[in-house]
């Protein structure tokens, strides 16, 4: 059982539009049998922050082409992308460079 | 050249394109590839992880090497940078900043203006978010402490159609050559004195103090004129090519008026591949040189620049984020209920899943548009230039394309005032948006202006023509 894991989770570049235009989320994950990775953050988001057009945000299991993710301030195609392993107290940032819609 | 990118292309581009390579799932700590013992934090091309320090250091020489290269910004110039607080333009004002603090063999040696186009009108802000987007806005250009300018799009129904006309050239092949240039600010810089300790620029007169922030939102009457025009529109595409033609003119109008030669605008390397499909899917495909090059000169005496044509969308949101660029987000254009997304918007979430896929994608769609030749179809008088985007006509021999049953409409005006007898003003591509475009009374006064002059012109000629063969 891992513990819960709490989480700065940030969205930028318009992101932010598609969660009530608000730019800083503090998550605390539940308690789960499996390790939180960003796999299942994506899920959680879907479920629990994101109000409307999911399509905009989520593509299958992952981010929509054109959002970047940050874990650390670092990209994540050096963190293992969808598989890396949350910790407690990381910082999470989605940035869209999307043009529009 | 030093190019630290490690461009992956090269000869081998013509095989077949690499397939993206799953990131292994470890979060063991990369180095950099540059430096070799920096922490990597990010991946910039395929494979090439690059740490901060080295990141900044290629950033910021990319920039430098793009105006060196291409050697069209003249010591001493006034320039006028188009800010959108989006993440490129920003970007291209932190590297100018960069570019003129630094030591002096490196210094960038041009005067920078900024200019701002407020657009909460067709963003479907209120009044209030106006305000608000606004003030975040002149907060991040006095940060900045250049000169700046605010307009608002509703400003572009007060434009003098003579913006439809290139202005006399001075940035052309007559006019002075990038050394010459560079000798007389030399020159101007031994007789100020000037021990390089100054900005450049900064001891001249003519460098507009900071104009006193426009206060205050357009009136309610115009808001609702603009917006007319907007909503006539039938389609998003028409009304994405609507916002990009005022926003370019009301620009490069200011320029024209405050004597800059030059606007730099920050589209990056994501953006000039989406503009390059989406311009080729428009029928623009003659002007894709023009519409995405280094430099587009169609205007004659203001030529536009766009430095930022090497980054890619990522490599500037990266930098914004390690760099502490402030940006400002707006809403998208307003777009009708149900209405299908515009060609823009559909080019663009092709291109980024395709990239998804074969990382190269975008850098080769730009790489084809490097291939162009910035010289197309030539207009050597304004009955062959197009009324709306200033390229040469390439409708040549295509007369039939005017009676064209899907370009015709639906008139109950008759004679000059029909938009019918606007095709022949236009050419192939600004034909299919200006069918688009609502009837002739939505459309900005300039162009009406302007396009009126010439069908009456167009008509004077074809009388004279006619009276000289009835005579002969
Ligand atoms: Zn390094
Ligand atoms: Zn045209």
């Amino acid at each position: 059982m891992a513990a819960p894991v709490s989480l700065q989770v940030e969205f930028g570049g318009g992101a932010e539009l598609l969660f009530d235009g608000v730019k800083k989320h503090q998550v605390t994950l539940p308690c789960q049998p499996e390790p939180w990775d960003i796999r299942s953050l994506l899920k959680w988001i879907k479920q629990n922050l994101l109000k409307e057009r999911p399509e905009l945000f989520i593509q299958g299991e992952s981010v929509r082409p054109g959002i970047l993710v940050l874990i650390n301030e670092a990209d994540w195609e050096l963190m293992g992308e969808l598989d890396y392993k949350l910790q407690d107290q990381d910082n999470v940032l989605f940035i869209s460079t999307l043009h529009g819609g | 050249m030093c190019d630290a990118t490690g461009d992956g292309g090269g000869c081998g581009a013509d095989t077949e394109p690499p397939r993206r390579r799953r990131a292994p799932g470890t979060s063991h700590p990369r180095t950099c590839m540059k430096c070799g013992q920096g922490t990597a934090a990010l991946v910039i091309r395929v494979g090439d992880p690059f740490c901060r320090a080295c990141f900044r250091e290629y950033f910021v020489h990319k920039f430098r090497a793009m105006l060196g290269k291409n050697r069209v910004i003249f010591p001493g110039e006034k320039v006028l940078l188009a800010v959108s607080g989006g993440p490129a333009s920003s970007a291209m004002v932190r590297q100018v900043q960069e570019g003129l603090s630094r030591e002096a063999a490196k210094r960038l040696r041009f005067v920078p203006s900024l200019v701002y186009v407020e657009e909460g009108a067709v963003r479907r802000q209120s009044p209030e978010q106006r305000e608000q987007t606004l003030a975040q806005i002149e907060a991040l250009l006095q940060a900045t402490g250049f000169p700046y300018h605010v307009l608002h799009l509703e400003e572009a129904l007060e434009l003098p159609p003579s913006i439809l006309q290139p202005g006399p050239g001075t940035s052309g092949p007559s006019g002075p050559s990038y050394k010459k240039a560079v000798d007389s600010f030399i020159q101007q810089q031994r007789q100020d004195g000037d021990s390089g300790s100054s900005l450049p620029g900064h001891s001249s007169q003519d460098t507009p103090a900071a104009p006193p922030a426009t206060r205050g939102l357009p009136d309610a009457a115009q808001t609702q004129e603009l917006l007319r025009s907007f909503e006539a529109a039938g389609t998003a595409t028409a009304r994405e090519e609507l916002l990009e033609m005022l926003r370019t003119h009301l620009i490069v109008q200011t320029a024209r008026d405050r004597g800059y030669a030059k606007v730099m605008m920050g589209d990056s390397l994501t953006r000039v591949a989406v503009k390059l499909l989406t311009n080729l899917s428009l029928g623009r495909g003659a002007f894709l040189a023009v519409d995405t090059g280094f430099t587009d000169q169609r205007h004659g005496d203001v030529m536009v620049v766009r430095p930022m044509r090497d980054y890619t969308a990522k490599e500037i949101a990266f930098y914004n984020v390690f760099f502490s660029v402030p940006t400002v987000t707006v809403p998208p254009l307003f777009t009708k209920h149900r209405e299908k997304p515009s060609i823009h918007q559909l080019v663009e979430r092709f291109l980024l899943g395709l990239q998804e896929e074969f990382p190269s994608t975008i850098s080769t769609v730009y790489r084809t548009g490097e291939k162009l030749s910035p010289e197309p179809a030539k207009a050597s008088s304004e009955s062959q230039r197009c009324l709306l985007c200033l390229c040469g006509l390439d409708t040549e021999g295509e007369e039939e394309l005017a009676l064209e049953p899907t370009l015709i409409l639906e008139e109950p005006e008759a004679g000059a005032e029909s938009k019918a007898a606007y095709i022949p003003l236009l050419c192939y591509s600004c034909r299919l948006t200006f069918k688009e475009l609502g009837p002739l009374d939505t459309l900005p006064p300039y162009v009406r202006a302007e396009g009126q002059r010439r069908i009456h012109r167009a008509e004077m000629e074809q009388n004279q023509e006619n009276q000289e063969s009835s005579k002969g």
